[in-house]
Parts: structure tokens; sequence; C-alpha cells
């Protein structure tokens, strides 16, 4: 698996069947990224990048071409397999934070480590891994419409981490934060690197992109 | 359990319209435990009136109107004969039914006085040798010439009859027979009401009245398995050329009025199901609800590594919880309800407290889960179908 990049696209398209006619959201694709990358995807609006990022996220499956994931093609999976793949493998982080309502800060970086085998020891490896993000213990037990956006990041990035994914994905992780919080995201994420986690980061902050080692630039589905 | 917590946490959020998804839930199993009650007290207020198990075969006539009514009426002088069954008839009944015990009797009605009382009485004429087969004695004992009778129940109340009491029969003041016995209470039969009669001995009725034949012929079959045997037998004797005689077993009485008692039990929950069709749909339109509201929520929980199956789960869940909700309080209610319909119904609420009553609680609470369950079916598969990165980008 050492050798294996991380992710590997092989001319891989993507085309979404509106009424209005197809639309071709990534236009062969080709690309690979090492364990232990840095990776900043930026783009124009509309250009593809979120879709890119979902592929690689292993929640949707190409139009043609084939995906590799730690050297296996996610084209066949079953949804089961896909869903197990993501728990074990992947975080995602979002620019909307995407915190469950229902649950607390806590519930809600515990909520990965439920779906797995090792139920037992979710309580305390969530907080534990909610610690390492700088967040107050008292707001712990609070919901996410408690929180600000930079807490509600904060937890999304541990509930991304709890698991111990090999790869981050992050949908402009910054984009609804502001420039001193975001700084401070960046610096978790760039920790998180440090320690030989994978990470590709889709971004319109050239500020934001300077934490990444490779930059990807996409045009209307294309890479260039 | 994170998913039934879930589920729990969702409908406490959303409490207002899961309080009013559950009162449909709570209404519909009511509606079912009440009326399956009332159905069924309603068959156990009328049973308990039948007297009947069945082990009598009754034989009538072909064309006999007149044996077939109860009612009192003067038994005509010159019957018509193929309206009534003759001595010999009888005799070939008794021969084709070997062992049992076969009963030829006539009926009538006339007016009676008892000392200076008088009234009418349904008049069941019978041989003295077959009283005993055919009825209980509550007081005396059964006549053994043709110069007594026995009183029914509620004849013997009514005009104040013990044994030794005098009774005249018809206008001609030396008609009179001596009441030597009077009958058990029981009820309505298919065979004879003797409670508001007066049974008398054969012989002395057919020389009063000039009537030689009877009216009907009860065989009691002493083997209840026997009676298609026995049937066969005299539908063989004397229905051989032309249908003379009608020839009904009382199990077939009671099995086909039971049927109409469960046509009817079926009828009445039909109309209870109703309502619970209309909370179904009810719990349905919560549930789509909760399923578009929480689209992006179910993509973010898909994205994070949830099941198909898990999300499957969670909304099941949730149906699961407002359907159990709503039927423990409906069947608690319904032990309240169920007992106020037949009080104000049939006036006897104590039959609310009988197990073929009891069991319809259960009956709706488990049609109140089931309904909520299938009406979840729906939208809990839509939900856990979503597309992951649909759901994510809705707003
Ligand atoms: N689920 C979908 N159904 C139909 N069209 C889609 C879908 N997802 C994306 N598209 C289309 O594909 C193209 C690429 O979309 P994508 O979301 O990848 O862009 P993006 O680069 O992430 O843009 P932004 O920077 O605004 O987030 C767009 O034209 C978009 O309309
Ligand atoms: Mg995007």
């Amino acid at each position: 698996m050492s050798d294996e990049p991380v992710i590997r696209f092989d001319d891989v398209s993507k085309v979404y069947s509106l009424p209005g006619g197809d639309v071709v959201a990534l236009d062969h694709v080709t690309l690979t990224v090492e364990p232990g990358e840095f990776v900043a995807v930026m783009g124009p609006s509309g250009s593809g990048k979120s879709t890119l990022l979902n592929l690689m996220g292993c929640l949707d499956v190409p139009t043609s071409g084939r995906i590799f994931i730690n050297g296996e093609e996610i084209s066949r999976m079953s949804d089961d397999v896909l869903t197990r793949l993501r728990r074990n493998h992947i975080g995602f982080i979002f620019q909307q934070f995407n915190l469950i309502p229902l649950l607390s800060a806590l519930e809600n970086v515990e909520f990965p480590v439920v779906l797995t085998e090792r139920r037992g020891e979710s309580r305390e490896r969530a907080i534990r891994v909610l610690r390492s993000m700088d967040l107050e213990e008292e707001l712990f037990s609070h919901k996410p419409s408690e929180l600000s956006g930079g807490q509600q990041q904060r937890v999304a990035i541990a509930r991304a981490l709890v698991n111990e994914p090999e790869l981050l994905l992050c949908d402009e992780p910054t984009g609804n934060l502001d420039t001193k919080t975001g700084t401070a995201i960046m610096d978790l994420l760039r920790l998180e690197n440090g320690e030989g986690k994978t990470i590709v980061m889709v971004t319109h902050d050239p500020k934001v992109a300077e934490y990444a080692h490779r930059h990807i630039r996409i045009v209307d589905g294309r890479l260039v | 359990m994170i998913f039934f917590d879930f589920a729990r946490r969702n409908i406490r959020l959303h409490w207002f319209r899961s309080v009013l998804a559950v009162i449909g839930i709570v209404i519909g199993v009511i509606a079912i435990a009440s009326l399956g009650i009332l159905g069924n007290s309603l068959v156990l207020s009328i049973t308990e009136t039948i007297s009947d198990v069945g082990d009598t075969v009754i034989v009538t006539p072909h064309t006999g109107a007149a044996a077939a009514g109860n009612g009192p009426g003067p038994p005509g002088g010159g019957a018509v004969t193929s309206n009534t069954i003759s001595e010999r008839q009888v005799g070939q009944i008794e021969r084709a039914v070997g062992p049992n015990t076969v009963i030829p009797l006539a009926q009538g009605g006339d007016a009676i006085a008892v000392g200076s009382e008088t009234g009418a009485a349904v008049i069941y004429a019978m041989p003295v040798e077959e009283m005993p087969a055919l009825l209980d004695l509550a007081d005396g004992i059964y006549p053994r010439s043709t110069g007594g009778a026995l009183a029914g129940s509620a004849l013997a109340a009514e005009f104040g009859m013990q044994p030794g009491t005098r009774v005249q029969v018809g206008s001609n003041a030396s008609n009179t027979l001596r009441v030597v016995g009077v009958i058990e209470e029981r009820g309505v039969g298919f065979d004879i009401n003797p409670d508001f009669a007066l049974i008398v001995p054969h012989a002395w009725y057919s020389d009063v009245y000039d009537e030689e034949e009877y009216d009907q012929v009860i065989v009691k079959v002493r083997d209840v398995g026997d009676i298609d045997v026995v049937k066969a037998a005299i539908e063989e004797t004397l229905n051989r050329r032309e249908t003379v005689v009608d020839v009904l077993d009382t199990r077939m009485i009671l099995e086909s009025l039971f049927q109409v008692f469960e046509q009817i039990t079926v009828f009445t929950l039909a109309i209870g199901s109703i309502s619970l069709v209309v909370a179904g749909v009810s719990i349905l339109n919560v549930m789509m609800m909760s399923v578009s509201e929480r689209t992006r929520e179910i993509g973010v929980m898909r994205s994070i590594g949830t099941r198909q199956q898990d999300v499957l789960r969670m909304f099941l869940y949730e149906a699961l919880i407002l359907g159990l909700i709503g039927s423990i309080i409906g069947g608690v209610m319904s032990i309240g309800t169920g007992y106020l319909v037949n009080a104000v119904v049939l006036q006897r609420p104590e039959f609310l407290f009988v197990p073929s009553s009891l069991v319809y609680i259960l009956y709706g609470m488990g049609f109140g889960v089931a309904t909520s369950i299938a009406s979840g079916i729906y939208p809990a598969w839509k939900a856990s179908r979503l597309n992951p990165i649909q759901a994510l980008r809705f707003e």
C-alpha cells in the first residue's frame, strides 16, 4: 500500500444529465495524490472542484474512467463497501461545517466511532480528539446551533479525524470563517498533514492555498 | 442504539407534529378496540340467551309453515296432512336414527287460566316418556300420566304456578291439568322455547284438540360426530322420492349464526380500521416532512460513513416510537371506552372483562403499531436511497 498513491484518477469524466442537456462537470481528468501530500484544488466557481472532491471521497462514481483509492477501484464497489471506505479511511470537512443538529459537539465527534466496531471507546476517543482541537471543554455538550462558526469547524475537523483516516478532504474549510479563525483552522490542518495525513483541499483563497505543497487548477472540468 | 436515539430526539424536537400523529394512532386504536369489544359483547349477550349445543337434529314438514312458527295461535282442528309429521313417519325416523332419542312434538297455543288469573300460553305437546330427555326441571317432577304438565319458568313466575297448581287450558272448564314440575330457565332455542310455554302430554293434547300428528321431531344425537350420519339417514328414509321434511341441525344453525356475528365484527373492525388508515397517512406525512427537512443531515451522515440500512432503521424507529406511544395510550384508553360503549349500548359493561373482548385491545394496539411501521417504510426507504451528494447540496 505504501508505494500506491492514495488517490489515482485515470481519465475520469463526470457528466450530469439534466433535462436541459448534459453538464460535463469533469472532463477526462487524470491525476494522482501521493501519501502525505497537501494538495490545494483551485479554480473558478462551477469548474468542478466539488465534483472532483466528491469523487475522491467515494460519494459518487464517475461516468467514465477509473478511480483508485489506496489502489482499489471504486466504481465496482457496492454502496455498503463505499460507505465503509468513507468511514474508515476518509475524513470530510465542509464549508458549511455540516454538524448533525440533533447531536451535541461531543456526540458529533463520537458518531463516526459509534458506526464502527470500536464503539466501547468512542467517548474517550471523542474527548481526546476534541481536546486537541483547542475547544473549551464546557462547549462539548453544546448543540451545533449554540457554537460559533470557528467552533463548529473545529468540531467538524475532530469528527473527520476521530476514526484516524489516511485522507482528509476539505471543501473550502475556511470559506465561512473570518481570516483569523480561518488561519487557526489552517494551522490545525497543517499539523495533521505534518503527522502524515494526506489532505486535498478546495479553496478560492490564495492565502489559504499557500498552506498546500501542490496546487491543482481546474477550469471547466479540465486540469490546467 | 444511536439510531434509536436519533429517532427519539427528532420526535422530541418536533414534538407538536409528533403529538398530532400520535393522537391519530390513539384514535385509531380506540376505534378498533372499542368497536371490536362492542361487537364481541353483542355476540356474548346474544349467545348468553341461546341454550343450544350442537347435538340436536330438527325435522320439520317441508311445506310446514305452521311448524316453524313458535307464536301462539289455536292449532287447527283438521290440519293439512302435508304440514305435519305422522306417527308412521316418526316411526320411520326412529328406525333410521337407531339408538338416538327421538322426540316428536306438536305445538300450539291457547288461553289458560290459573284460579282467577287468565292469559295465554304456548303449548308444546310430547310423549311424557320423552320429556326428561329434552327438559330439565327446576322444581317438582316429570308428569307420569296424561293429567300432568310442566310449566316454563317465565310462565310459572307470571301465573305463580308451583307443583300442584291447576291450570285450565282453553275455554272449556273441564280441560284442566295439574302442573307437576317447573322447567329450568332455558333461553332461546332453535327447537323449542319452553320458558313461556306449558308442556303437556301428547296423549292429552291429541284428545283435547283432536290432533294426532306432530309439527316437529327433535332428535337428540348422543355423539355430536354422528350428526351428519343421522341427518343423512333421515333424509334417506323420508325424502327419497320427494322432499317431505326439512332436516336441520342446531350446529349448522349455530354456525351460520356465528358466521353472521363474525361478519358483523369484521364490519365494525373495518370501520375502525378506516380511522387507523387516516392515522397512517398522517404518520406518512410527518415522516415525509422529517425526511425532506433532514435531507442535508442525511447527506452528512452518509458522507461520514452511515450505511443505507442505518438511515432506514433510524426512520423506521421514528415510526415505531410514534406507533408504540399511540398504541399504548390508545390501549389504556380503550379499557375506558370499551367499558363505556358496553355500558351505554348493552347496559352490560362487564362483558369488557372477558378475554375474547380484551383481546381486541391487543388487536387495536397491534394494528396501531403495524400501521405506523407500514407508513414509515416508504419515507424511510426514500431517505436511505438519497444520493449523498444531492443530499449534501440540498438547501
Ligand atoms: N448533482 C448535480 N446535478 C447536476 N449538476 C451538477 C451537480 N453537481 C454539480 N453540478 C454541475 O457541475 C458543475 C460543477 O459543479 P461543482 O459543484 O463541482 O463546482 P465547484 O467548482 O465546486 O463550484 P463552487 O466553487 O461554486 O463550489 C456545475 O456546472 C454544476 O452546476
Ligand atoms: Mg464547490
